[in-house]
């Protein structure tokens, strides 16, 4: 068979695509519809910078959605004869899947495309879920900090400076070489980083329903049994219905991910907190007899929000960079995973005669990085407005 | 200012303890050592000949005490064998018991041995950060002018079109981080197959003598990724001071724009980035074993990687001890200088 032509390459990829173009659309349809009644995401339509990052990014998660029905063989399988092939090249007769590598095959002869496909899942797994941790660590322990002030503020700020201090990459080495995980010490980290969560959402709903006992009950039941039923899953792999587990791999990098960024969440955090302290409405609760709890969650806190979401944002895409780093380095992750880093990484030795391995998942980092910056962009504009 | 400046120092060095300690717990820990006592004596040691081997070189002894005997401010630990001979840490066979000093630590100037490059990790260190030294430079050269111009043409007119478009290009290069530069820039201007060919995709040649073949990507690689980041924040502290009251007063006497941005602007405006600048040396440490590792150039970075990757425990040290300085004394230079900079500040 003769290889495929760019022109042709190009069109079936468009076309493995359908699945998150028609879903980009509707999207797109109904967001733009009701764009005046969704606030501040409804805005975001009105500037370009904005949009085309919001484009990029729901891309990228739609893509991990469906990277079983875009995927066209199997990222993990080697095929015979495909190693360091050029796109377009076809596949031999009777191999599974579609009938060309489109995007060539790496040194190891898998589908290039298929890895940078199947990499946005495991990008998109891990990548919002750690930002979201380690906000909810920055916030726990910012909001105190910045509200009670004194030794309490001077211990953990010292504490988060150190961790700032540290080289990441340093850090990374030293939390993720197999002779540390040998000692457990990324377990029980993970055991105290988790445990950030619940301790939120129980200060939450104690200081909201405080006067409320029946519904303040139930809320608690429900996170307590949830939270530490999910938490002996993630942290300790010891759910006792056994449905939850996470890898030990994609734990540890969990956990390093959380550990580096919590302590810039929580300067953020301190920081505007600190500001939004000497409000009125902060002075006016506080007459009223509100705990400080309350205080801190429900006033300080959701008027903290607009920095807050703006910077969520650029935080995943600063997450997505450091998974990078580690999968660069080899560190974490198992070596034929297929996320961006170690793909870069299994490329970059033959880098200036096959280059094509490693710059698909280097442009789809990329772009995703860059969506989320423009998007964080947008936001921050559209909130700065009101 | 005297007493900031001190207390600044003291909590320096408190942090730089508490670094260096939790370091040295993380390479010392016991799978470490086995693995050290391994690779120095033998691979097919006995668990029982690990412990003795440890033993005798003295890795029994507490966290704490062996942490203030590496750091020189506890004596080295000696032992005597059954037969009389004495060994100890600070005993070696250049330097003999008798005339051996009793501490011998970093702050001794006694940094250890590396066991992979099998050389005094000092050397080794001074070496290679002088290669480093050499393209940080380069990249400071060309990040810090460059990001400065941009930051303050973009801030100069806020929302103009060459502000959006100067914006956009910031915005872009800070989400391209250097692992994805690097490759994006060795495929266009060095691979054999489809590339222009101008440069090398390679820096290994550049430790004998640099060249701008062989210098350009590493450099522009790490220069990229920090250039964004400056200049958004120089544009940002540009816009502020051109909307302030004095621009406006100067505006109405009627200075010419230009005289406005160079004469009463600028000078305002650069305090911010300094600060920025100082910050983003650290930052630049995380490029450099990035760009050191991509691009095959022997300096601090790639020392850094090797020694954590092969468990060489003293050089892995010492580059920690070298890393942290430098973070905490570029922080300790942007705290002082911001002081010192800004006259409001300075004079209450």
């Amino acid at each position: 068979m003769e290889p495929m032509s760019w022109g042709a390459i190009v069109l079936q990829i468009l076309i493995q695509f359908i699945p998150v173009w028609i879903a980009m659309i509707v999207m797109f349809g109904v967001s733009f519809a009701f764009r005046r009644k969704l606030g501040l995401y409804g805005q975001l339509f009105d500037t370009m910078i904005g949009g085309i990052g919001f484009a990029l990014v729901i891309f990228w998660v739609f893509t991990a959605l469906f990277a079983d029905m875009i995927v066209t063989h199997d990222p993990l399988v080697q095929v015979s004869g495909m190693k360091n092939k050029l796109p377009g090249t076809p596949v031999p007769e009777g191999t599974a899947g579609f009938g060309y590598y489109l995007l060539g095959g790496d040194n190891l002869a898998r589908d290039v495309f298929s890895r940078m496909v199947s990499g946005s899942t495991i990008v998109m797994q891990i990548a919002p879920v750690a930002t979201l941790f380690a906000f909810m660590v920055g916030i726990t322990l910012g909001l105190p900090a910045a509200y009670f002030g004194g030794t309490l503020d001077t211990f953990l700020s010292f504490l988060a400076n150190l961790i700032l201090a540290f080289p990441v990459i340093l850090l990374f080495y030293l939390l993720v070489t197999p002779e540390i995980v040998q000692t457990g010490l990324p377990t029980y980290m993970a055991a105290v980083l988790f445990l950030f969560p619940i301790l939120f959402l129980v200060v939450l709903w104690n200081s909201r329903y405080f006067t409320q006992p029946t519904k303040r009950a139930v809320y608690l039941a429900v996170t307590l049994v949830l939270g530490f039923w999910i938490y002996l899953g993630v942290a300790w792999n010891a759910d006792p219905l056994g449905l939850i587990s996470v890898p030990p791999n994609i734990l540890i990098v969990f956990v390093s991910v959380v550990f580096v960024n919590a302590p810039t969440v929580f300067r953020i955090v301190r920081g505007i907190a600190l500001d939004i302290k000497t409000r009125d409405y902060v002075a006016a609760a506080q007459t009223r007899g509100e705990g400080p709890w309350y205080t801190m969650l429900w006033e300080i806190l959701p008027n903290a929000r607009g920095p807050l979401i703006v910077d969520f944002c650029l935080r995943i895409g600063y997450t997505t960079i450091l998974l990078g780093t580690l999968g660069f380095f080899g560190l974490g992750l198992a070596p034929e995973s297929p996320d961006w880093g170690s793909t870069i990484n299994d490329g970059r030795k033959l880098l200036s005669i096959y280059p094509h391995p490693a710059l698909a998942p280097a442009l789809a980092l990329m772009s995703l990085v860059l969506g989320l910056n423009l998007l964080a962009d947008g936001l921050r504009e559209e909130s700065l407005k009101d | 200012m005297l007493l900031f400046i001190l207390r600044r120092i003291g909590i320096m060095i408190l942090t730089a303890l508490c670094l260096t300690f939790v370091v040295f717990a993380l390479t010392n820990l016991e799978p470490n050592l086995e693995k050290l006592a391994k690779t120095q004596g033998n691979v097919r040691m006995t668990d029982e000949q690990v412990a003795t081997w440890l033993e005798q070189n003295g890795y029994t002894d507490p966290m704490l005490s062996r942490y203030g005997q590496w750091l020189g401010v506890f004596p080295g630990w000696t032992r005597e064998d059954a037969d009389g001979k004495i060994s100890g840490r600070c005993i070696s066979r250049d330097v003999p018991a008798d005339i051996a000093p009793q501490r011998c630590g970093v702050l001794q100037g006694d940094w250890g041995w590396s066991t992979v490059l099998r050389e005094e990790v000092s050397s080794v260190i001074g070496k290679r950060l002088g290669l480093t030294g050499i393209l940080m430079f380069w990249v400071m050269a060309l990040m810090v002018p460059m990001a400065l111009i941009m930051g303050i043409l973009a801030g100069m007119r806020e929302g103009s079109r060459l502000d959006r478009s100067l914006s956009t290009i910031s915005i872009a290069t800070t989400a391209t981080p250097e692992y994805v530069s690097g490759v994006i820039l060795i495929t266009v201007f060095a691979s054999s197959a489809v590339g222009l060919k101008w440069f090398k995709g390679t820096a290994t040649s550049a430790m004998d003598g640099i060249t701008f073949e062989n210098f350009t990507l590493p450099v522009v690689t790490i220069a990229l990724y920090g250039m964004g980041y400056i200049a958004r924040m120089t544009r940002a502290s540009m816009t502020e001071v051109m909307t302030a009251q004095y621009i406006r007063t100067a505006r109405l006497k009627g200075v010419s724009f230009h005289n406005i941005v160079l004469k009463h602007a600028l000078r305002n405006a650069l305090i911010a980035p300094f600060t920025v600048i100082m910050l983003q040396i650290p930052w630049l440490l995380n490029g450099v074993v990035i760009v050191e590792t991509l691009f095959n150039y022997k300096g601090f970075g790639w020392t850094l990687v090797q020694a954590a990757s092969n468990n060489d425990i003293e050089l892995l040290l010492g580059c920690s001890v070298v890393a942290v300085v430098v973070v905490l004394v570029t922080q300790l230079i942007s705290d002082v200088g911001y002081v010192f900079l800004n006259p409001r500040i300075r004079i209450s």
